[in-house]
């Protein structure tokens, strides 16, 4: 139930035309909804502890934003370790299985030929092609099952609207928790950010 | 919630002003000396990676420096004469397709000569990038932040020269589809039992997932150059367009928009919206490390299925059972010396270039050339073992008579070329002093590169220019067309380099910044 939802939320900032989002838990004065709540940090040591801290403090929709992927941040803030290893293994045993059926298919059933002299039932000429299109399906799903997982591409997202969030890629770093956390509310998000020693932190609205 | 408003567009002090180059250093290398601290031999001091304490920002500033400054003169120059030269290769192509292989030298002995060498040669430079990525990654070998990006694209650019050879030496161009797995009109398939075949689909693989991962790597380093635009658009500190002259000022474009607003669109599309957020790292990071567990059987593949063109025929010189080591240790040989032959000026030219690429890279990978070296060495003594041993005297002549005797082979002078060039010079690199100096290494990896072209000629022109009967003897010589088709791939290389240099970020910033000392999560940095 909980993975439907999810997938719903995403699809509808896919289509908004075909899904529409539900009501928003809480509105800004303007009347737009809320996408969460943002607080900046200066330094890798200050936000890895902040990650912990709002880890502890039992919120499940945030994230941690950083220019460089930081070591031991899963643990930090207690992620899950991602599917891609499984669906990887899934495309490798595509692109072999697919590079078999090409060989065999086209040398044996659709115009069998015997070339060199080479025996009908040599299975050894038909290894590195399959090992080839082994390789070339796994790294298609390494990297596109990657950004399909993570919901990208997508250029168009509320925290692009922080003025403060464009150094991101710079040297800062940014801890969102975001309105859909079923314990979202303003008042404590804040206190808990504040906490755990974010600066300038800032209410984002979400876009239409 | 009155009592919290959205964030006021006040807080303008978003990053990316153009820096002005060379940034000072706040720690100065160490004065009058050549040594700039990094070639500590004390096991428990760590060398810097990046030198002169730099922070994150001064680290981001120097990287998309260079993508974003105004185009400089050199390179203008620079690439004026590169895409001069790549255009004289593609007319020399054109030439080809209209005439046919007959402007070529190949006569019916020699049917693959020059062709078929620079191929081999330059997808033989194509396979540094994805060692460095790979290989080195795996490894743990954090030296590779400094030179995996260059060598990355390095790598796509040689791929993209090497697909040109085997496409147009075919003769009748427009047949070259029946490479691809596709019935011909007779409904008869490819021959899937050849290695010409294996060789389509290896290139073609290598060629994809270098791409691919030299991509991946990009994302969150054209994310920043993105959100660097954006900032300067949103200051109203963006330049306007210039037409870069090549004498005096650029000559302001009015109704062109500014580069900062192209870049924002070109940057911004192509970073696909990465936010670097925690969650989209962990499955980066995952995807990264499966690709380089997955490029480093396929680098070692690609150059042994292009070995196997000449393992498995039965020609004397190229029915050799250690052709595929001895191929891939070659590969990697020549990327790096290529790698090097293009960075070291780059430590010069480019400012601040020397920090982040500093002498202990250039001392790690002038070892990967001595040992590499060494290993072709090794090859090249073996297969002469062999020749002799293997008592087999069509394959003794090719060595004895074809390549080493000056009295007998009038190829002599190529084959001691190679010698020279890829087992003699590397062995400087014994002597600390020796790869220590940039000037020894550039001419050692200029030496190398010749030699590794060289490499590729001996073993196919000398195997086959003298087939088993005196009466099928000829002589190779390249014409001006073989001459200027090759001269006009490296334009090619070139060329598309330089606009790398200019456009793209020529370090793996975010992998730079895991290296640094401030991206440990303890307080003791």
């Amino acid at each position: 139930m909980k993975m439907i939802n999810d997938f719903m939320t995403a699809a509808a900032d896919y289509f908004p035309m075909l899904i529409g989002k539900g009501s928003p838990k809480f509105v800004t004065s303007s009347g737009k909804p809320v996408y969460g709540i943002v607080a900046e940090f200066d330094e890798t040591p200050k936000v890895f502890k902040a990650a912990q801290h709002v880890r502890d403090a039992g919120y499940t929709k945030w994230d941690v934003h950083s220019p460089f992927p930081i070591h031991d941040m899963e643990e930090a803030m207690g992620m899950k370790s991602t599917k891609l290893p499984l669906m990887a293994g899934g495309a490798a045993i595509a692109g072999v299985a697919t590079a078999a059926a090409l060989q065999w298919g086209t040398s044996f059933v659709l115009y069998p030929t015997v070339v060199q002299g080479k025996p009908f039932e040599a299975w050894q000429p038909f290894v590195p092609i399959m090992f080839e299109l082994g390789i070339l399906f796994t790294a298609f799903m390494c990297i596109f099952g990657m950004l399909a997982l993570n919901g990208l591409p997508r250029w168009h997202h509320p925290l692009f609207t922080h003025d403060r969030f464009m150094r991101v890629g710079n040297d800062k770093f940014f801890i969102v928790i975001e309105a859909t956390d079923p314990d979202f509310d303003p008042s404590k998000v804040k206190k808990v950010l504040e906490d755990a020693g974010g600066t300038h932190i800032s209410l984002i609205e979400d876009i239409d | 919630m009155s009592d919290m408003q959205p964030d006021e567009k006040i807080t303008k002090q978003g990053s990316g002003e153009v820096s002005v180059q060379p940034l000072p250093r706040s720690i100065p290398v160490v004065p009058g000396t050549t040594d700039d601290g990094t070639l500590i031999e004390d096991p428990s001091v760590r060398a810097p990676l990046v030198l002169g304490k730099r922070t994150f920002r001064e680290v981001t500033d120097i990287v998309c420096g260079y993508a974003e400054a105004p185009i400089p003169k050199i390179w203008l120059t620079a690439f004026t004469i590169c895409s001069m030269i790549a255009a004289l290769g593609t007319g020399m192509i054109l030439y080809l397709i209209i005439t046919g292989v007959g402007v070529w030298g190949l006569n019916n002995q020699v049917d693959w000569a020059w062709d078929i060498t620079n191929f081999v040669f330059w997808i033989g430079i194509g396979h540094a990038g994805t060692l460095i990525s790979a290989i080195l990654c795996l490894l743990k070998q954090n030296w590779r932040t400094a030179v995996n990006r260059s060598a990355e694209a390095m790598t796509i650019f040689a791929v993209v020269c090497a697909g040109i050879f085997p496409g147009i030496h075919v003769g009748r161009v427009w047949f070259a589809w029946f490479l691809a797995p596709v019935p011909n009109s007779n409904a008869i398939w490819p021959n899937f039992r050849s290695p010409l075949l294996w060789d389509v689909f290896a290139v073609s693989t290598y060629a994809t997932v270098s791409l691919l991962f030299w991509y991946m790597g990009m994302i969150p380093d054209l994310a920043t150059l993105r959100d660097r635009a954006a900032a300067r658009l949103h200051k109203g500190v963006s330049r306007e367009f210039k037409m870069p002259m090549p004498i005096g000022d650029g000559l302001p474009l009015g109704f062109m928009p500014r580069p900062d607003s192209i870049r924002l669109f070109i940057y911004g599309v192509a970073s696909l919206g990465w936010r670097f957020s925690s969650r989209h790292w962990h499955r980066y990071e995952k995807a990264y490390l499966m690709l380089a567990g997955i490029s480093t059987p396929l680098v070692l593949s690609v150059h042994s299925i292009v070995s196997f063109d000449f393992a498995t025929s039965v020609i004397p010189g190229w029915h050799t059972t250690i052709f595929p080591p001895y191929f891939v240790a070659g590969a990697v040989f020549g990327g790096f010396a290529m790698v090097l032959f293009l960075l070291i000026p780059l430590r010069v030219i480019l400012p601040n270039f020397s920090d982040l690429l500093t002498l202990r890279h250039l001392e790690n990978m002038a070892k990967i050339l001595l040992l590499t070296g060494t290993m072709v060495g090794f090859a090249y003594s073996m297969e002469f073992f062999i020749a002799w041993y293997g008592a087999n005297q069509y394959e003794f002549a090719v060595f004895a008579n074809n390549r080493v005797n000056p009295a007998e082979a009038p190829y002599w002078w190529a084959y001691w070329t190679m010698i020279t060039c890829n087992v003699i010079f590397p062995q400087l690199f014994w002597f600390r002093k020796m790869r220590q100096n940039p000037l020894v290494i550039w001419i050692v990896a200029l030496a190398v590169t010749i030699g590794m072209w060289f490499e590729r000629f001996v073993i196919i022109v000398t195997s086959i220019h003298r087939a088993f009967l005196p009466g099928e003897w000829h002589m190779f010589f390249p014409t001006w067309v073989d001459i200027l088709t090759f001269v006009g791939s490296c334009g090619i290389f070139m060329t598309l380099f330089l606009l790398f240099l200019k456009f793209l970020p020529v370090f793996a910033l975010a992998e730079v910044k895991v290296v640094m000392p401030q991206s440990h999560t303890d307080d003791h940095h």
